[in-house]
């Protein structure tokens, strides 16, 4: 007893006071990129022919952040002339087309869907399918329960029966061996229900693109109502996408 | 040995060299050489050039790697029969290229997919119809028998597979694992004919998230052997740190959900948090919180300065006496030593028998670590760790992860300390492979011996690329860990040994 009371005293409080106060992450950390439109054509087209993940246009001058994996290959090429990442984790949209950007995204709380708030704006409770998600989005997913971002005291909550879910919360790139799994629970959930798509993968097969072994966009098989990017997403990324779009 | 090749960890060798033995000798010099204290790294079939169906094996015994190959007839005799760690690698070349072994005691699908081959199918699967197709599960029959399927959806945040308990009341006779639901055809899409090179590291960091730096570093080293790279000291520092990491941060994180399943919430909460800051460690080098981007071919991405050296060395020396109070806290209560002790034996002799590795088997008494076994990086300079409670239970796969997280607590900044000046590596990178050549690469990734082989062809493309995750040979562990166990200790064996599904089904 002495010891649970020696060590509560010695961990503290350290719950964040997001979205009270700012959170700065470290400098390092790549977040939304910026396309400098000023930048020399060629430079643009051999980083977008370099890019891994085939995810540059050099011709319209955006960065499709659902199929990049920001692994900052082209910022270090450009040597940050083309495109530069930011620290900004504010990341997620309600459309697939909104995350083709130059460095800008749509305000995520004035396009959500406005009956979801009134609905799911006091508690929301999701259902996690890992779809061949590696791993590292459903890691910073659970990460959210811990001490410091502790989601509950937003009144959201991850469950484990889809019947007591309000929508489902999709990561990796939708095997073909778990198609109808993610089917079903969909179908279990009660309607009307959210459909949020987090990681490259679940939006755009992530670097698991092109393989016969996946679907690769969760939109092909059910409507996506949300698009959180990253590889993984930041768990910022998520809870800021989650209030944002549903408070 | 002179059948046999004798190899170097990450060191590249012409195909031709390789011994290429009639199937019956290389059936026999294998099993002499794993029958005690041999074990298969490798053991996977390709197709050579010639549209010829081949084998090849890596076998690692001591301090010694050793390879061969052999022609592999369409039906051919189990191994398997006679020497169990080969179970798994047999069923998974029936899969994936429609041989069969014959008289294999248990032969049923790994990952469930199409053989690469288009051949007809071994299991006599049609892969239009939902995983796991023609396969009736092990059952028992009897009084008072019931079966009990979990998954392949979880109840929790968790990747997904099913398992499927065959229990009198609340004892478990049996426990069936049948995983596949991740696959995504990892190997092949390496494989691809035409793509460039840069593409792949993006997917090795994604085959195991949580093991992003243990992937990507066996393919940066089996690259760099064929591409005849040498990397500086400096980035051999950074990246021995990172991988040490990795395995802090999931083990600190696997002792609070151990703490968690056993309803002893204080270190849950507080491991939780701590793990998070070790995720924030990789974040400060790398830029993501899972050290992905930080390993290339060559080097390291983005080299470490002044400031993230200072900031990484004060974290871990802030955080370490925390560390070591929490788990005073929860290895002295006894609540919780009553549920680790005793529970999910996988004793010693069984272990052996089915391969186990990493701090799996290390708990179990098999002391291979193959940063000592096979040192890459800077691990051949690193003090080597001990275990003291190795039994094969919950509580020495738990004990075990204590000690190798003291072990890295310390070993990092002691590696921190050493000139860590690396150069950039230039991007985008352009890589010539030898052709004709081999090369295996083992790193002791978290969960243990992680290991990549790449094959190329004539034109120096790849040929072949064989992934072997931990789990692989780890699976097994779990299953056997819960004969004769109640059911409710499930969830804490399953996370007393946390196996990747991803890694395993690639």
């Amino acid at each position: 007893m002495l010891k649970v009371i020696q060590n509560r005293r010695e961990q503290g409080y350290r719950t964040t006071k997001y979205p009270k106060e700012p959170i700065n992450l470290y400098s390092r950390y790549r977040g939304l990129p910026t396309v400098h439109q000023d930048c020399d054509k060629e430079l643009a087209r051999s980083c977008a022919d370099a890019c891994p993940q085939e995810a540059i246009d050099a011709d319209k001058m955006v960065i499709d952040i659902g199929r990049c994996t920001f692994c900052g290959q082209c910022e270090i090429q450009s040597e940050g002339r083309f495109i530069t990442f930011s620290n900004n984790f504010e990341l997620a949209a309600a459309s697939r087309e909104a995350l083709f950007t130059s460095g800008s995204l749509p305000a995520l709380a004035e396009h959500s869907k406005q009956h979801f708030k009134k609905l799911f704006g006091r508690s929301l409770q999701l259902r996690q399918i890992s779809a061949a998600g590696c791993n590292s989005c459903e890691a910073d997913t659970n990460v959210l329960g811990t001490p410091f971002f502790d989601l509950q005291r937003f009144g959201i909550d991850f469950v484990a029966s889809p019947r007591h879910a309000d929508g489902i919360h999709v990561t990796g790139p939708i095997s073909n061996n778990m198609r109808a799994a993610v089917l079903s629970t969909y179908e279990a959930v009660p309607a009307p229900k959210v459909v949020i798509a987090s990681g490259c993968c679940s939006i755009s097969g992530g670097p698991f693109r092109g393989s016969r072994d996946i679907v690769g966009d969760l939109n092909s098989l059910i409507p996506v109502d949300l698009y959180i990017p990253g590889c993984p997403p930041h768990p910022m990324t998520t809870l800021h996408a989650l209030l944002q779009y549903f408070k | 040995m002179d059948k046999l090749l004798q190899v170097q960890n990450g060191e590249a060798v012409s195909r031709r060299d390789i011994p290429d033995l009639p199937f019956r000798d290389f059936q026999k010099v294998v099993l002499s050489k794993t029958d005690h204290s041999g074990f298969p790294v490798q053991f996977f079939a390709y197709e050579n050039e010639e549209k010829e169906l081949k084998l090849i094996t890596v076998i690692r015994s001591g301090t010694h790697l050793y390879t061969a190959g052999c022609s592999l007839p369409e039906e051919f005799p189990s191994l398997t029969a006679k020497c169990e760690k080969f179970h798994m690698f047999e069923r998974e070349i029936a899969e994936q290229f429609g041989a069969r072994p014959k008289d294999h005691p248990w032969l049923k699908m790994v990952r469930y997919h199409a053989n690469y081959r288009g051949k007809e199918d071994v299991f006599g699967n049609d892969y239009r119809v939902d995983i796991p197709g023609n396969y009736p599960y092990f059952s028992v029959d009897g009084h008072s028998i019931h079966e009990v399927a979990v998954g392949p959806v979880h109840a929790g945040i968790i990747e997904p597979g099913h398992f499927r308990f065959q229990c009198a009341g609340e004892k478990v006779f049996s426990l069936e694992i049948q995983l596949g639901y991740q696959h995504r055809g990892v190997e092949k899409l390496l494989e691809q004919a035409g793509q460039p090179l840069n593409r792949l590291p993006v997917i090795c960091e994604s085959i195991a998230g949580d093991t992003a730096i243990g992937h990507s570093l066996c393919h940066s080293q089996a690259i760099e052997a064929l591409a005849g790279l040498e990397v500086d000291k400096g980035s051999k520092i950074i990246r021995s740190v990172a991988l040490e990491l990795e395995r802090l941060a999931n083990h600190i994180g696997d002792l609070g959900a151990l703490s968690g399943d056993v309803a002893f919430n204080p270190p849950l909460n507080y491991f939780g948090r701590i793990r998070g800051e070790f995720l924030n460690l990789s974040l400060t080098m790398a830029g993501n919180r899972f050290g992905k981007g930080l390993v290339r071919p060559g080097g390291i991405s983005f080299p470490v300065g002044e400031e993230q050296r200072q900031i990484m060395i004060n974290k871990v020396i802030d955080e370490t006496q925390g560390i070591d109070h929490v788990c005073d806290l929860l290895f002295s209560a006894h609540t919780v030593l009553a549920r680790f002790e005793n529970t999910g034996t996988v004793p010693r002799e069984l272990a052996e028998k089915i391969g186990l590795v990493g701090y799996s088997g290390r708990a179990s008494g098999l002391s291979y670590d193959a940063r000592v076994a096979f040192p890459t990086e800077l691990f051949g300079e690193m003090e080597a760790n001990r275990n003291n409670r190795t039994v094969g239970d919950v509580c020495s796969r738990a004990t075990v992860r204590r000690e190798e997280i003291m072990h890295s607590l310390d070993a990092i900044p002691k590696l921190l300390s050493k000139n860590i000046d690396a150069e950039p590596l230039p991007v985008p990178a352009s890589h010539t492979l030898a052709a004709d050549s081999f090369v295996v690469t083992i790193n002791e990734a978290w969960r243990g011996e992680l290991s990549h082989c790449l094959l190329t062809n004539k034109e120096g493309a790849i040929l072949r690329y064989k992934v072997k995750d931990p789990s692989f040979h780890n699976w097994t562990g779990l299953s056997m860990s819960l004969r004769n166990q109640g059911i409710s200790d499930f969830p804490l064996c399953n996370k007393s040994f946390n196996l990747s599904y991803c890694g395993f089904d690639l």
